[in-house]
């Protein structure tokens, strides 16, 4: 199941990344899952949130780069060696992560990881094929 | 095809013997009828009659910008006021505007000449011209309506602007030829598509585009998206509007200067001396058959080659290239001459866009630094570092290896570069020498 992911380019100086969280807050955007990456000179912000579509536009009016990426989201058993027997099943299908980050919070048994990897269909499949879940965006953006 | 035959093809020779009778009889008119010509040539030393071959020009002193706007307005007028019937001004972005005036059969040359740029182009007689360069002071509109009308095509007058107007006329009216500026065409290309238009599947053929440097990545751009020949055109309103030079359809290399009407000169923009053809340089203008305003040896900034091979076409006129640049954007890094155009190319090259840029040029420990800022939008964006590391190092690649410098790239958010009304700001210089 692919989830979208909105990746924002920032650049590196004080008070961009507020203004972002910012505009989000003040339109009703609940943010899920982030990761910020950057360099010297720049970062990308990548956001899941409660509705994807919504903060995409928003983050275009205000004159924002802002893409939409598939991602996907994993359950991960929250017990150790239980991120090794996901990333297992990736090495043995030659499948390579581009990134991944955790989600912010979740209570139950599970903890949820966003992966994004340049052959997504491929990555599911493996997944799935080794009974691990992939969770549907509603279900994520809903948490 | 070619407009006037006669002229067009005119042998070397007799090109030569006429642009000097017409030089002899200027020099003549403009000492006896300008005061500033008579004092620059008595300072110079030189007398009309000591014209006596074409070589003699480079004992006359040149006209600069700067001389016209010290006449303003019409301290360069060769002519009674009530002899002039058209006046036209540049926009004046830095001081007062430069104003240039016409007789009637000023009027009718420039005719002529937009007739031979039209004509070269392919646009004829039952062709239907929508000519959106901008009517007004600015002499483009007016120039192509006028060279357009001599030879017969039918002319929608509709200047610049009202986008989206422009692509229904162009639906409903058969457009087969535009004219305006080249950025112009590629807003109208993105009007369209916002409609739903697909200009492909219209009947325009072929676009007339000058006014302002551009390059021959846009020219490729333009005519994948519009599907259509775009043919380069050159003029400034000092020398006479639109239609001091023109390219041709067959070869598009190069654009034929009206020998007839003008003689052209390549210098060295720092020291002034003239270069031999084929060498870069400024490009200068004597303007021989004015009447209004003619102007002896007008520089005017832009950098540019001249090819003297004859051309395919049969038109004996000397060509110049595509304007690269302009002297006084000209930057010398590290010893390395430096216009913003071949950044731009090379930004075009990367994606097909042209993203918004500045190049801030810096000292560091008495060696010349260069950062190029490019405006990361939509199409340069990736979710992914690496990519956008990979877009910053080929661009830097690109440059060392056409250029030849070392530059720093830097990705910045959109619009963080400051838009201009009129001409973009491309550079920041920030050494103090």
């Amino acid at each position: 199941m692919k989830i979208t992911q909105i990746s924002i380019f920032i650049e590196n100086q004080s008070g961009r990344l507020w203004e972002v969280c910012n505009i989000l807050g003040e339109n009703g955007i609940n943010i899920r899952a982030l990761s910020l990456a950057d360099t010297s000179d720049f970062g990308i912000l990548r956001l899941i949130v409660n509705d994807p579509e919504k903060a995409y536009n928003i983050l275009k009016e205000n004159e924002f780069t802002v893409g939409k990426t598939d991602v996907i989201a994993v359950e991960v058993p929250d017990k150790p060696g239980g991120l090794a027997q996901i990333l297992k099943i990736l090495r043995d299908n030659n499948i390579n992560v581009e990134y991944m980050y955790a989600f912010v919070e979740r209570s139950g048994e599970e903890a949820i990881m966003i992966f994004r990897f340049d052959e997504t269909e491929k990555a599911i499949e493996a997944l799935n094929n080794n009974g691990i879940k992939t969770l549907k965006g509603e279900e994520i953006y809903k948490l | 095809m070619i407009w006037n035959e006669e002229y067009e093809t005119l042998p070397r020779e007799a090109l030569e013997a006429l642009q000097l009778k017409r030089l002899q009889h200027l020099v003549e008119r403009v000492y006896a009828t300008v005061p500033f010509y008579k004092k620059k040539f008595d300072e110079a030393g030189v007398k009309p009659e000591d014209i006596k071959s074409l070589s003699d020009l480079r004992k006359l002193p040149f006209t600069t910008k700067q001389d016209l706007r010290d006449n303003y307005p019409f301290g360069l007028f060769a002519v009674p006021k009530e002899q002039v019937v058209r006046i036209h001004a540049s926009s004046g972005t830095t001081g007062k505007p430069t104003v240039v005036g016409y007789t009637k059969r000023d009027i009718k040359t420039w005719a002529e000449l937009m007739a031979r740029t039209f004509q070269a182009a392919g646009v004829g007689k039952g062709d239907v011209l929508q000519n959106a360069y901008g009517y007004g002071l600015f002499t483009g509109g007016l120039g192509a309506h006028y060279g357009a009308e001599l030879i017969g095509a039918s002319v929608i007058p509709i200047s610049g602007g009202n986008s989206k107007k422009q692509i229904m006329i162009m639906q409903d009216f058969g457009t087969t030829a535009i004219s305006c500026t080249p950025s112009y065409a590629l807003n109208l290309y993105e009007v369209a598509q916002e409609m739903g238009v697909d200009l492909k599947k219209l009947p325009v053929k072929v676009g007339v585009f000058g006014a302002e440097p551009w390059t021959n990545e846009m020219r490729k751009e333009i005519e994948e998206k519009w599907g259509i020949d775009a043919i380069d055109i050159y003029g400034l309103s000092e020398v006479i509007g639109p239609g001091v030079a023109f390219e041709c359809l067959e070869a598009k290399n190069g654009m034929h200067i009206n020998e007839d009407h003008f003689i052209v000169e390549i210098i060295d923009p720092e020291t002034g001396e003239p270069l031999p053809y084929g060498e870069k340089g400024e490009i200068v203008f004597t303007t021989i058959t004015k009447e209004a305003i003619p102007l002896i040896r007008y520089r005017t900034r832009d950098i540019t080659r001249l090819i003297k091979e004859p051309c395919k076409c049969g038109r004996t006129f000397v060509r110049m290239e595509k304007v690269m640049g302009r002297s006084d954007d000209m930057l010398i890094i590290r010893g390395v001459n430096v216009f913003p155009s071949q950044i731009e190319s090379i930004l075009m090259e990367t994606k097909g866009i042209l993203p918004h840029y500045l190049i801030v040029v810096d000292r560091e420990n008495n060696l010349d630094t260069m950062e190029v800022l490019v405006e990361v939008s939509e199409e340069f964006f990736s979710d992914e570092i690496k990519k956008l590391q990979a877009l910053e190092k080929s661009i830097e690649k690109n440059i060392k290896e056409i250029i030849g410098i070392t530059a720093k790239v830097r990705l910045v958010e959109p619009k963080t570069i400051e838009r201009s009304q009129g001409k973009a700001k491309r550079v920041i210089d920030k050494r103090s020498l």
